[in-house]
């Protein structure tokens, strides 16, 4: 199974490093939102109630850490799909020993792709004089996080791609995350939500991890636990739905 | 054929050709109204800050819908032109009596008499939002017509890009660019409350700024003569710029067939 595990991880990241059609989409709108945000909003943080000590740019960095986080698992699902539709998984089926390996490597590759689209993030947020409060503990807890918002993300769009084997099921994919993150308190905390958006907010998921981010990146664990309380489970009944749609697609 | 009906039916076939694909239909038509829906209700209280232009968040983000439309759509009409070349359809065309300028202008016509439909659609959804369009009936021409110059100048830009390369990926390639141009814009905030310095210089020196506080102007003021001189004079520029490119493109790629 780790061969199989790390010849799927090999290719795919080969594939996404040396194809700028891959590469640049994945990398640029993690940029494009942080400074976009974090650029033009930061007036926000003078909005009566706003009370996020590190800044703006550091509370749009949590949101553009999970949100690429998440949406690069809908990239590899897009791959996977695009791998059906011309032929090579199915030999990849016929050769790997142990199918699960295929799952686990396109997570892993998921995985290495969104840590160097971070990295720049986080350069960039440096250079831009984001302020980060929280140590080295409260930075690996944000990176687990942002890890298992990342696996969630590709074992999401995994077993989609698994069921359906065609690009066309691209926003089925996509929609179901791109409206989780954006109906949660992206732009303003939680508390200063009003409305339908409030009440959407307060039992999103996704509320829960931006929170726990930006809570560690003020060197806080208030909400934390939450975060990790909702992001294991999930975790674990996604790679659930991922693996019995590797069953599907056996037998498909 | 005089070339007035040339372009009325490759416009025609290009109208036609993209009203088939739905599901690019409907995410340019969905997207919009959706951005606008999640960013109106996200930051409305931002629409507290001292000097902010508009009575609600929404009313400031009205405008974005035409110019994300236009983008959509524009773009799309460019890859399908793209594709044309890729399959030698074009080639083909050019063995016709066609002329050069009717081909070009067609497949821009088709584009624009799409996202006039679809400005329809953001007005009245926009207006459900509760949005208030402040230069009343007579506006609403106007504020889709410098939406559609809009259009004509990232399809234009597009169009360029598509006979030059003569590849649909390579227009496809090129959204990243358009959507970077629209972030680092006035599309969220107004210049004046940008605090970042960077940030609100590029805003001032993106086109698309000028495109969006026209259209804006109309929706939050009424009617500013100079937010909407501004917007048609570089929406023009910028599509007389990229049609004189385009042509040398156009001759370019015959040439070379």
């Amino acid at each position: 199974m780790t061969h199989v595990a790390f010849a799927i991880a090999f290719r795919t990241l080969k594939k996404s490093f040396t194809n700028l059609s891959f590469l640049l989409p994945s990398l640029m709108f993690p940029l494009i939102f942080f400074v976009g945000f974090a650029g033009a909003l930061s007036r926000v943080d003078q909005v009566p109630g706003f009370d996020y000590a590190p800044g703006y740019e550091t509370f749009q960095f949590a949101f553009v850490l999970l949100q690429s986080a998440a949406m690069a698992g809908v990239f590899t699902g897009f791959g996977i799909a695009q791998d059906f539709e011309r032929g090579f998984a199915r030999r990849l089926m016929i050769a790997a020993p142990r199918r699960s390996g295929i799952v686990i490597g396109y997570s892993l590759a998921t995985i290495v792709r969104w840590l160097l689209n971070t990295s720049f993030v986080f350069a960039l947020g440096l250079l831009m004089g984001m302020d980060v409060l929280g140590g080295p503990t409260d930075l690996a807890a944000l990176l687990a996080l942002g890890l298992t918002v990342n696996v969630i993300g590709t074992l999401w769009a995994a077993g989609v791609a698994l069921r359906l084997r065609s690009t066309q099921a691209g926003p089925i994919m996509q929609f179901p995350i791109f409206l989780l993150i954006f109906l949660a308190p992206v732009f303003v905390p939680l508390g200063l939500l009003t409305g339908w958006i409030r009440s959407v907010a307060s039992v999103n998921p996704f509320t829960a991890f931006l929170e726990g981010a930006r809570s560690l990146l003020a060197g806080s664990t208030e909400t934390v636990a939450v975060a990790f309380g909702i992001a294991i489970p999930l975790a674990l009944l996604f790679a659930l739905w991922s693996f019995t749609g590797l069953r599907a697609a056996e037998r498909g | 054929m005089t070339t007035l009906r040339q372009i009325a039916v490759l416009g025609r076939r290009a109208f036609m050709r993209s009203i088939r694909q739905p599901g690019q239909l409907a995410f340019a038509l969905v997207f919009p109204l959706f951005f606008l829906f999640v960013i109106a209700s996200g930051l409305d209280r931002a629409s507290a800050l001292p000097g902010f232009p508009a009575d609600s968040y929404v009313d400031f983000m009205f405008a974005i819908p035409f110019v994300h439309g236009a983008l959509f759509t524009a773009l799309n009409s460019a890859i399908e032109l793209g594709r044309d070349i890729d399959t030698g359809f074009l080639n083909r065309l050019a063995l016709t009596p066609a002329r050069g300028v009717a081909i070009m202008l067609g497949n821009l016509a088709g584009g624009v008499a799409l996202v006039l439909i679809q400005f329809a659609i953001y007005f009245v959804g926009g207006t459900l939002l509760g949005a208030d369009f402040h230069a009343g009936l007579l506006g609403i021409p106007v504020l889709f017509a410098l939406a559609a110059m809009g259009a004509l100048a990232i399809g234009a830009v597009s169009m360029m890009v598509a006979l030059r390369t003569g590849s649909p990926e390579a227009v496809q390639g090129i959204f990243p660019l358009f959507f970077v141009a629209l972030f680092l814009s006035s599309m969220n905030m107004p210049r004046n409350l940008i605090q970042t310095d960077w940030f609100r210089w590029i805003a001032t020196l993106n086109p698309v700024s000028y495109l969006i506080e026209g259209l804006r102007s109309l929706v939050v003021v009424g009617w500013n003569l100079q937010a909407l001189a501004t917007g048609f004079a570089i929406t023009s520029a910028c599509v007389a710029v990229s049609l004189y490119f385009s042509a040398g493109a156009f001759r370019a790629r015959l040439t070379r067939t």
